[in-house]
């Protein structure tokens, strides 16, 4: 594939003795948008935090094969630098609790030591939120604490949060599971608007979502990737017959 | 419903009765007991407090007045410098336990921390007395500080395992995922999440040691005169207290109660305090 960001190679993770996935290899294309799909427990979550090396959280967790960020194996990277370029946003909202709106945002910078100017620390924010579409909503009150938002709002600040480091990859992890219909538009139309500058993995149950905003469609299947194409061609005419049965909604 | 049925259902009434009676009593008496003791302390002692208590130095034997000047200045000094040391050593073995749970090291020091909570002051202040005081040969604040900073490790590390492990990951993975540091996450996003029960494990600490005297009989020992050096002897309030109460002079008896009074407002001020930062840095997740 042109413009290649992401690759790996037979990447299989384990907890223990249970292979969870089966030896992955897939490239992920630049600025796009590729959308994880497969029953739960299929391994999409374990996938992505292996992409950010977060399973080096979990001692049971072991992690085999490559992967690959442009040309340089990340395992080969400091784990920090490796974060610092591919941006995560979690299931749950997770702003920080004792920061502020304004400091949850530009909370990237401070964690890593990054000193800033004042004003161009707000333009960061302002910029960051703006993206986000919270800026009209918080504009007024960006020192309250960031648990004072709603939970729609609270993970289009960690979205913010992620994009104001400007990453290579942002990975969303079923980002908007836990919202409400309006919320979960918002979330849509701000990934449709990333679009083009960010490269975006997102994993998703909801097709809907997937089919509309997302350029290429992976399918997975208990640890294996059973389908990867353009999300047109997966959603209309699939190959393998358990991505048509996902789909189609007759198991899943 | 048979009879069967609605005769259980009666007998659980009856007990369940018996149990919420026994419960309020005995809450009562709980109560009861520490207000008694409290009123029993400041009736005796409240009288007896005036400015001298507060600014003068004991008077020699067999005259009356005098203050516990030096004893107060000691207990602020000692117990000042006993939270210094065992504030950050504490937090920190708190940290570590509460990184690595299920590890054999950690199981091992929460072991040792529980044995610590068990070992009587006493002997303690021997310990101190036997590695410190007898080496280099004298009394001195310091080793009273570092008697009491020992005691005052358990509610610490406790404390702050205990808030650290009820913090989501979720917040440190937020952290780490965007490229910060490992110190860093513990040092601005776990540390200050839990900043509300760390603090009040450091005060429940020095709570508990303000009011030690056998520690010290053997380091910080007593001082008449007052004194800022760490290096030497001082009186402490618990001590000052002990000494007054047993000795055969009234007034004495009358500056240990004033003693005892100051004693208790400062611990009942101390769990105001963790009271009112309990609820004021209670952090919602
Ligand atoms: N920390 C862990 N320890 C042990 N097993 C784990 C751990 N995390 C995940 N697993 C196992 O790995 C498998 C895949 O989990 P994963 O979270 O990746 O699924 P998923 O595809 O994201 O599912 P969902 O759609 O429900 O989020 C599951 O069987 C799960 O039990
Ligand atoms: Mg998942």
């Amino acid at each position: 594939m042109e413009g290649t960001i992401l690759r790996t190679e037979n990447l299989r993770v384990s907890f223990g003795d249970n292979l969870v996935v089966k030896g992955i290899n897939m490239e992920i294309g630049e600025k796009k948008v590729t959308a994880f799909m497969g029953p739960s427990g299929c391994g999409k979550t374990t996938i992505l935090r292996a992409i950010n090396r977060l399973h080096e959280l979990t001692p049971e967790a072991k992690v085999e094969g490559k992967i690959f960020l442009h040309s340089e194996n990340i395992n080969e990277m400091e784990a920090m630098t490796v974060r610092r370029r591919v941006g995560m946003v979690f299931q749950r909202p997770n702003p920080f609790p004792t920061m502020s709106i304004y400091e949850n945002v530009i909370s990237g910078f401070t964690l890593n030591g990054i000193k800033l100017k004042t004003d161009e620390k707000n333009h960061i924010v302002e910029d960051a939120l703006k993206k986000v579409a919270l800026w009209d909503e918080v504009k007024d009150h960006l020192k309250k604490r960031a648990t004072s938002l709603s939970g729609g709002q609270q993970q289009r600040l960690c979205l913010a949060r992620a994009v104001a480091m400007k990453p290579e990859v942002i990975l969303l992890d079923e980002p908007t599971s836990a919202l409400d219909p309006l919320s979960t538009a918002k979330i849509e139309d701000l990934l449709y608007e990333l679009k083009g500058n960010y490269t975006l993995i997102i994993v998703t149950h909801n097709m809907q979502q997937a089919a509309r905003i997302s350029d290429m469609t992976a399918f997975f299947y208990l640890g294996e990737l059973l389908e990867y194409d353009d999300t047109k061609k997966v959603f209309t005419n699939p190959k393998n017959e358990k991505t048509q049965n996902y789909i189609t909604g007759r198991f899943g | 419903m048979t009879p069967y049925d609605i005769q259980g259902l009666q007998g659980r009434r009856v007990k369940d009765r018996i149990f919420t009676s026994l419960v309020w009593g005995l809450t009562f008496s709980c109560l009861a007991v520490v207000f008694i003791i409290l009123f029993y302390i400041f009736e005796k002692g409240i009288g007896s407090l005036n400015w001298a208590i507060f600014s003068q130095n004991p008077k020699p034997v067999g005259e009356n007045g005098g203050g516990m000047l030096n004893a107060i200045v000691g207990s602020l000094m000692v117990v000042s410098i006993a939270a210094i040391l065992a504030i950050p050593v504490g937090v920190s073995v708190g940290i570590y336990l509460a990184e690595n749970r299920g590890r054999k090291l950690s199981d091992r020091i929460a072991l040792a921390v529980d044995v610590l909570q068990g070992i009587p002051s006493i002997v303690i202040g021997i310990v101190i007395y036997v590695w410190i005081v007898k080496p280099t040969g004298k009394f001195s604040s310091y080793s009273g500080s570092i008697a009491l900073a020992i005691m005052m490790l358990p509610p610490i590390i406790k404390n702050t395992e205990e808030t650290l492990i009820l913090i989501p990951t979720t917040l440190k993975e937020a952290s780490l995922a965007l490229g910060a540091s490992y110190f860093r996450t513990t040092m601005k996003v776990m540390l200050p999440a839990g900043i509300g029960g760390i603090f009040s494990g450091c005060i429940i600490g020095i709570a508990r040691i303000a009011g030690e005297v056998a520690p010290l009989l053997f380091t910080a020992f007593g001082n008449p005169a007052l004194n800022f050096n760490i290096l030497k002897p001082v009186d402490t309030i618990p001590k000052v207290i002990f000494t007054y109460a047993s000795s055969p002079y009234d007034d004495w008896h009358r500056i240990a109660w004033g003693g005892s009074v100051i004693l208790v407002s400062f611990i009942i001020l101390l769990n105001t305090i963790i009271k009112i930062f309990e609820s004021r840095w209670k952090v919602q997740f």
